[in-house]
C-alpha cells in the first residue's frame, strides 16, 4: 500500500523476474549481449540514485527481490512473468523453480506465471497441462522472439499456438501476457507488429491478452486494436521508466493509452530487475501531464493512478482489494467499443 | 608501341563517403544513419582500382531486429559502392547479434534471402513500404499540427499541399512519391492510408491516429539515440540532434 496526501493505492507490480545472468549460466555471447542490452536500458532510464553495479544486475537471488519489490510495503503484490530464453542460458533465464517456490513461501504476496512455446509440439502440451497442475497458473508470458533451435520466432496466429491457448482457456490459464521481440519467421516481416493479438483476441474472447511495454516500438498499432478488442490490456513495462529521463514523451503514451483503451485497461509493470518498482511507483503518483499539453490530453486524475497502479491487475487477478479502495469501471472511451459486437472501425 | 595510359585516379574523399551515407535512413526512426550515430568509422584508402572504403556501423543495442539492420547494412554498402572513384567497399556491423551472419552475407554479396537462408521468404520490399508509410503518415500530423498551433481554426481536411511551408510540402512529396500517393498542390494533406481524403466525420479520427504514429516513431528514435550513447560513451558527439521539426512538442487538433 503507498499513501500520499492522504490518498491510498493499491499496488500490483505486474511484471516481475527473478532471472539469472550470471556468466556460468550463459550458454553462448547472446546471453552476454541480452544482459548487457538490459543493463543498458536500466542504466540509460533510471536516475543515478538507482542505479546498480553490472555483478549486482547478473541475479539477485529471492532474499533481495522480497527486499526490492517489496521495499516500504509499497507493492502489495506482485506477479512473474518469466522468459525461458533456454539458447541463450544453461538453465533459461528465468528462474522457475526458485521463484515459483518463492510464491509459494509468499502466496499473499506473489503470482507466480509460467511460459508456453508452440514449437515444443505435443511434449509442451503435456508439459503444460502438468505445470498448470502443480502451479496452479492463472498466467503465462509469451515471449515471441524467443530462439527455438533454428527458429527464431513464432506468432499467436500459428495453428499450434491456437491449440496452447485452446489449452490454456481449458486449463483457467486466462491471462496472456505477450512480448514482442525483434525476430519472427519469416524475418519479412515487421517482428514487433502486433496484429496476430488482434486475431487471438476475437478468437479467445474469454481470455486477456495483456500486451507487455503497451506494444512499444509500436504503440499506434497496438492502440489501434485495443479499441476494437476489449480483452486487450496495456502493460507499463518498460513504458513507465521514461517517466524520469523523458517525462513529456511518458505523457504522450499516457494521454494515448488513456484516449484510446480508457483507464481500466493499463498496468503498472516495474519490469523488475529491469528497475525497481518503488521510485516508479513514487513518480507516477506525482505524476501529471505537463501544463502545456493540457489543451490536448486531460490531467490525470487519482482515481486513473489508483486503477493503473493496482487495481486493473487485481481484478485480472482475483486479488483481496480492500473494500474501501475499490472503484467503478469507467464508461466506454469515446473510441470504444469496450464490447466486440460494437462498432468496427477498422476502415478509418 | 602502344602506351597505356593509367586512368586518371578520381581521389575519393571521406566527405563523399558520408555524403553518401548520409541517405542511408533508419526504416524505423525516419532519420539519416549519419544523424543517429550509427556510423562508427569511415576509412578510405587509395588502391590501384579506385579507392578501398571501409565502414563500421554500431547499433544502440545487440538485438535490434536484424531486418532493419540488414536494410541500413546493405542500403550503406549500396551508397557508397556508388561513390565515384570508390573501388573496394567493406561495410561491417559491430557488436550485433547477426555480426557474423549479415557482415558474412553482405561481403558475399548473398543479399537479404542468402543471408538469412531458411527465415528469409520473399524480402524486405514489404517492410520498408510499410514504414515509409508510417513516416509519411507522421509527417503528415507533424505538418498538420505546426499549422494547428499557428491556427487553431484551421480546417484540417482542407488543407492542401500548397498551403504548407516549402519544406514540410517537399517532405510529404517526396515520402508520396515512393508510396504512389497524391502530391499535387491541390491535394489534401490529411490522407487516409489508401490515399483517399477522409470525410468530415472521420477527418478527427484520422489525424488521432496519425498521432500515434508519430508519437511511436518519435519515441523510438529518442530511445534509441539515448542507448547508443549509453552503449557507446561519447558517440553522442556523433549525433546530429533530431530536426526542429520533430521535438516532442504537445499537439492541438480541434
Amino acid at each position: 500500500m503507498y499513501t500520499k496526501d492522504g490518498e491510498q493505492y493499491y499496488v500490483v507490480d505486474a511484471h516481475i523476474a527473478l532471472w539469472d545472468a550470471r556468466p556460468e549460466n550463459q550458454r553462448n555471447v547472446h546471453g552476454k549481449q541480452f544482459i548487457d542490452c538490459f543493463y543498458d536500458y536500466h542504466r540509460n532510464l533510471s536516475p543515478e540514485s538507482e542505479v546498480w553495479g553490472y555483478e549486482e544486475y547478473l541475479y539477485q537471488g529471492g532474499e533481495r527481490l522480497m527486499r526490492d519489490v517489496f521495499a516500504d510495503g509499497i507493492v502489495d503484490h506482485a506477479v512473474f512473468q518469466p522468459a525461458r530464453l533456454a539458447e541463450f542460458y544453461h538453465r533459461g533465464f528465468g528462474q522457475t523453480e526458485e521463484a515459483f517456490a518463492l510464491a509459494q513461501a509468499h502466496p499473499d504476496k506473489l503470482t507466480y506465471n509460467h511460459y508456453w512455446d508452440p514449437r515444443d509440439g505435443e511434449n509442451g502440451l503435456d508439459a503444460l497441462r502438468a505445470a498448470a497442475e502443480r502451479m496452479h497458473l492463472t498466467g503465462v508470458k509469451l515471449y515471441t522472439a524467443d530462439w527455438h533451435g533454428e527458429s527464431r520466432g513464432w506468432k499467436l496466429t500459428d495453428p499450434m499456438a491456437q491449440r496452447y491457448l485452446e489449452l490454456s482457456q481449458e486449463l483457467g490459464i486466462r491471462n496472456i501476457h505477450i512480448h514482442k521481440g525483434p525476430t519472427i519467421r519469416p524475418l519479412d516481416r515487421d517482428a514487433f507488429d502486433v496484429a496476430d493479438v488482434d486475431h487471438v483476441a476475437t478468437d479467445f474472447p474469454d481470455l486477456t491478452f495483456v500486451v507487455e511495454h503497451c506494444g512499444l516500438p509500436r504503440l499506434e498499432d497496438f492502440c489501434w486494436i485495443a479499441t476494437q478488442e476489449p480483452n486487450v490490456v496495456a502493460g507499463l513495462a518498460v513504458a513507465i521508466p521514461f517517466i524520469h529521463t523523458r517525462p513529456r514523451y511518458f505523457a504522450q503514451i499516457m494521454g494515448e493509452l488513456l484516449y484510446w483503451l480508457g483507464e481500466d485497461r493499463i498496468l503498472f509493470s516495474s519490469d523488475y530487475a529491469l528497475w525497481t518498482p518503488r521510485w516508479l511507483v513514487e513518480k507516477f503518483v506525482d505524476f501529471q501531464i505537463p501544463e502545456d499539453m493540457s489543451p490536448e490530453y486531460a490531467p490525470i486524475t487519482v482515481a486513473q493512478k489508483k486503477k493503473v497502479l493496482g487495481l486493473n491487475a487485481a481484478r485480472l487477478y482475483d486479488l483481496p482489494v480492500p473494500e474501501h479502495l475499490r472503484l467503478p469501471e469507467a464508461d466506454e472511451t469515446e473510441t470504444g467499443p469496450r464490447e466486440p459486437a460494437a462498432a468496427d472501425l477498422a476502415s478509418v | 608501341m602502344t602506351a597505356v595510359l593509367p586512368r586518371p585516379a578520381t581521389r575519393v574523399d571521406e566527405a563523399a563517403v558520408r555524403a553518401a551515407l548520409g541517405t542511408v535512413v533508419d526504416p524505423e526512426l525516419d532519420e539519416p544513419i549519419t544523424d543517429l550515430g550509427f556510423v562508427r568509422s569511415v576509412a578510405v584508402e587509395d588502391s590501384p582500382d579506385g579507392g578501398a572504403v571501409e565502414v563500421h556501423l554500431r547499433l544502440p543495442t545487440s538485438f535490434c531486429a536484424p531486418n532493419f539492420a540488414w536494410l541500413m547494412v546493405s542500403d550503406a554498402h549500396d551508397a557508397v559502392s556508388a561513390v565515384p572513384g570508390v573501388g573496394r567497399v567493406v561495410v561491417e556491423l559491430d557488436d550485433h547479434s547477426d555480426s557474423d551472419l549479415i557482415n558474412r552475407g553482405l561481403a558475399a554479396g548473398l543479399g537479404y534471402r542468402g543471408t538469412f537462408g531458411h527465415e528469409a521468404e520473399e524480402s524486405l520490399d514489404e517492410l520498408r513500404a510499410t514504414f515509409v508509410r508510417k513516416a509519411h503518415t507522421a509527417a503528415m500530423e507533424r505538418a498538420l499540427t505546426a499549422l494547428l498551433r499557428a491556427d487553431p481554426s484551421a480546417d484540417v481536411r482542407a488543407v492542401t499541399l500548397a498551403d504548407l511551408p516549402a519544406d514540410a510540402a517537399e517532405g510529404l512529396r517526396r515520402r508520396r512519391a515512393a508510396l504512389g500517393l497524391p502530391a499535387g498542390d491541390a491535394d489534401p494533406v490529411l490522407l487516409r492510408e489508401d490515399g483517399t481524403r477522409p470525410d468530415a466525420a472521420d477527418a478527427p479520427t484520422v489525424l488521432r491516429r496519425a498521432r500515434s504514429v508519430r508519437i511511436s516513431v518519435d519515441g523510438n528514435a529518442h530511445f534509441c539515440r539515448g542507448l547508443l550513447t549509453t552503449r557507446y560513451p561519447g558517440s553522442e558527439a556523433d549525433q546530429t540532434p533530431r530536426p526542429d521539426d520533430r521535438p516532442l512538442i504537445p499537439l492541438e487538433v480541434r
